[in-house]
């Protein structure tokens, strides 16, 4: 099963539910698309096996051949180059490698180098393949970066993968290939808000799809309010414990130290496979 | 008019919490939401009038017109962004794969494609004694840094006189929205939590602000969650030389309060106090002068 | 010597624009017949990039010194490579800048702030 794990807001668990969900999975892949704020790696610890660096091509001008027509400049929507002083210069980190300037330089003046804007960890913890994703600092688009790590094929059963925030670009890329999308929410106005985000984009893809309710505590939840309206499968409910925050803040793995959060993450397990299996 | 802009790096810290408490103690009349992909901030401060709204365009997007595709494929084959797939024997644009190169529209041989414009967002603003500027991208979409600016400049531009402190609620991460709403602010609050999740993601968003030249301050939330981690935080900050604001602890009121749809500040409780100390210790280093 | 001003209008009582790449308009002041000419900016709503488009624009006027109250590093460096020199302008009044300027009072701009580009995010 590849399972994506999403939120809408940010700490809401996303990370505590995909990494404890590939640890009690056991013979799985865990894999981290948030790649501006990687954070399963620090749960994992996961013993080094390669390094990936990740790369777009970045167009490079041969003067030689450069008659100063300034085409690539006036066809390039992101304005990533200027003409000065009879010289093409390129603004890279403006630049979308989209291939456009030096497939259509009438003088043939265009050609393309490797520029790295991230890299990719693999690595292994007990039965567990970690690959987690790093995007540049001061780097804008982590969209290759994301594209790569769903390509990895390990084998496993079970593929978990861990996505960014909210509903941009970035999640969208992560979930293109789950099978089943497991949306995490806080029990607040702010979490129930940003539910109806993620849930908004599954249905757009056509993802299946169920809820788990993180942090519960007693009271009203208007998460759980926005699940019963809308009909959306509740998987399992973690009580908001501080015990478990701390653990959680140390980076430990709830259910290698507590066995009622090991058997409530064995029940969200089967629950998903029950769901997948309708 | 000063700009305090509440970041966070990692999501879940608090910020819109903060944010939205800091507007209320300093009354500032101009306040702004730059978390387009995810807002929040208007679920905590209840307007009374209704907004103006202005949608919002980003990057001219493909679309094929099939009365003239001769099916050549020559688009799918050049796109990056494997944005055009044949769907049977149709080809076609998913304009969410889409960034707008117009490369597909250069090598068309038939000339069947064209740009066209793309609502990728919405503007709106609220404008009574004060002004609330803020956006929601439609999901799926890029585009967030220029929404962003968007946003900032429409608050701005639409400042009640005597305005001394605009206040903005930013968003997560350190890529391009963050990257936008640092550009001309006056100072940055980080609103961090004491996780090792929480110090990486701090580590990496102080960079983000040094790389554009904003010096930062942090503070803690949720600080008495891992008492060790919160010490560490504090003395990564004093290791590096970044201003340290205080700690806010752990409150069961403020879900009370967000659930209420109001702010912290309302109740009295734990967390107001100590906001209000994080508040005092960040403003006194911002300057206030008159209204320029 | 033609000076540019990023302006918020098409007159002299307009102000200064605080943003360089996306200021609406840009005055071009020349110095000798004290012509002034307002040029609407080409890149005003460009989504990623409106910096280099908009000093593009500039060098292909063939402006010697812009005035900015602030500008972005791959502006600067679009300017810089045409040899055009960058001052910091002072307040919002256009033409106390230009006077600044010609009696030699204007610091050059040497700090630049990284790119916001509005692109995929």
């Amino acid at each position: 099963m590849r399972i994506a794990v999403l939120s809408g807001k940010g700490g809401t668990g996303k990370t505590l539910v995909s990494v404890n969900l590939a640890r009690l999975a056991g013979n799985s892949h865990y894999i981290d698309c948030d790649i501006e704020e990687p954070n399963g790696h620090l749960f994992f610890k996961p013993a080094l096996t390669q390094k990936e660096e990740i790369k777009v091509k970045m167009p490079v001008v041969d003067h030689t051949k450069c008659n100063g027509c300034r085409k690539c400049i006036d066809k390039c929507r992101f304005n990533a180059m200027a003409y000065i002083y009879n010289k093409v210069l390129i603004f890279e980190e403006v630049c979308h490698s989209c291939g456009a300037c030096s497939l259509l330089c009438p003088e043939k003046a265009i050609s393309e180098s490797d520029k790295v804007i991230g890299e990719i960890q693999h690595g292994t913890s007990d039965m567990v393949k970690v690959s987690s994703g790093f995007l540049n600092i001061g780097e804008s688009s982590g969209i290759p970066v994301i594209r790569q790590l769903l390509k990895q094929k390990t084998g496993t059963n079970d593929v978990i993968i861990d996505c960014p925030p909210g509903s941009a670009c970035s999640v969208m890329e992560s979930i293109q290939d789950a099978d089943f999308c497991l949306l995490v929410a806080e029990p607040s106005i702010f979490g129930a808000h940003n539910l109806n985000m993620v849930y908004e984009l599954v249905k757009l893809f056509n993802k299946k799809h169920a809820v788990v309710l993180n942090k519960t505590m007693e009271g009203e939840n208007p998460s759980e309010e926005f699940c019963q309206t809308h009909l959306i499968p509740i998987l399992s409910r973690i009580p908001y414990s501080q015990e478990i925050a701390k653990q959680n803040s140390d980076a430990e793995i709830i259910i290698d130290t507590n066995p009622q959060y090991r058997e409530l993450f064995a029940q969200l397990l089967e629950n998903i496979k029950k769901e997948l299996a309708i | 008019m000063k700009q305090l802009l509440i970041l966070s790096g990692k999501g879940g810290t608090g910020k819109t919490t903060v944010a939205g408490a800091f507007i209320k103690i300093s009354q500032a009349k101009a306040y702004a939401d730059c978390d387009v992909d995810a807002p929040n901030l208007h679920l905590l401060m209840s307007q009374h009038v209704n907004p103006e709204q202005k949608d919002f365009y980003g990057l001219d997007k493909a679309i094929i017109n099939q009365e003239s595709c001769a099916a050549c494929g020559l688009c799918a084959q050049y796109c990056r962004f494997d944005a055009i797939q044949k769907n049977g024997k149709v080809y076609q644009v998913d304009s969410f794969a889409c960034e707008g190169c117009g490369l597909c529209d250069e090598i068309c041989p038939v000339k069947a494609i064209s740009m066209t414009p793309c609502i990728v967002g919405n503007l709106k603003m609220y404008k009574a004694k004060d002004v609330f500027s803020t956006a929601q991208l439609k999901m799926g979409n890029g585009n967030s840094g220029l929404l962003v600016s968007e946003v900032k400049k429409q608050m701005k531009n639409n400042k009640p006189e005597n305005t001394h402190l605009a206040v903005i609620d930013g968003s997560p991460g350190i890529g391009c929205p963050v990257i936008a709403s640092l550009s001309g602010v006056d100072m940055v609050l980080i609103v961090t939590e004491p996780s090792l999740s929480g110090m990486s993601d701090l580590d990496r968003i102080v960079k983000t602000t040094h790389k554009l030249q904003v010096k930062p301050a942090v503070c803690i939330n949720k600080y008495d969650t891992n008492q060790q981690i919160s010490n560490k935080i504090k003395d990564y900050c004093e290791k590096e030389g970044i201003l340290f604001t205080g700690m806010i602890p752990y409150d069961n009121m403020v879900i009370k309060a967000v659930n209420q749809g109001r702010s912290i500040m309302d109740y009295e409780c734990e967390a107001r106090e100590a906001i209000k100390k994080v508040y005092q210790n960040t403003i006194k280093h911002i300057e206030l002068t008159e209204e320029k | 010597m033609k000076i540019a001003v990023p302006v918020n209008e098409n007159h002299i009582e307009s102000g200064i624009c605080p943003s360089f790449g996306r200021s609406p308009y840009y005055l071009i002041y020349t110095t000798d017949t004290k012509d002034e000419q307002y040029l609407t900016n080409p890149a005003a709503n460009s989504q990623g990039g409106a910096g280099i488009k908009a000093a593009q624009f500039l060098v292909d006027q063939k402006v010697n010194v812009v005035l900015v109250p602030r500008c972005g590093d791959n502006a600067a460096e679009v300017l810089h490579a045409a040899g055009i020199n960058i001052f910091k302008s002072q307040g919002e009044s256009i033409q106390e800048n230009i006077d600044a300027f010609e009696h030699n009072k204007l610091a050059v701009l040497d700090q630049f702030h990284g790119g916001f580009h509005g692109h995929h995010g």
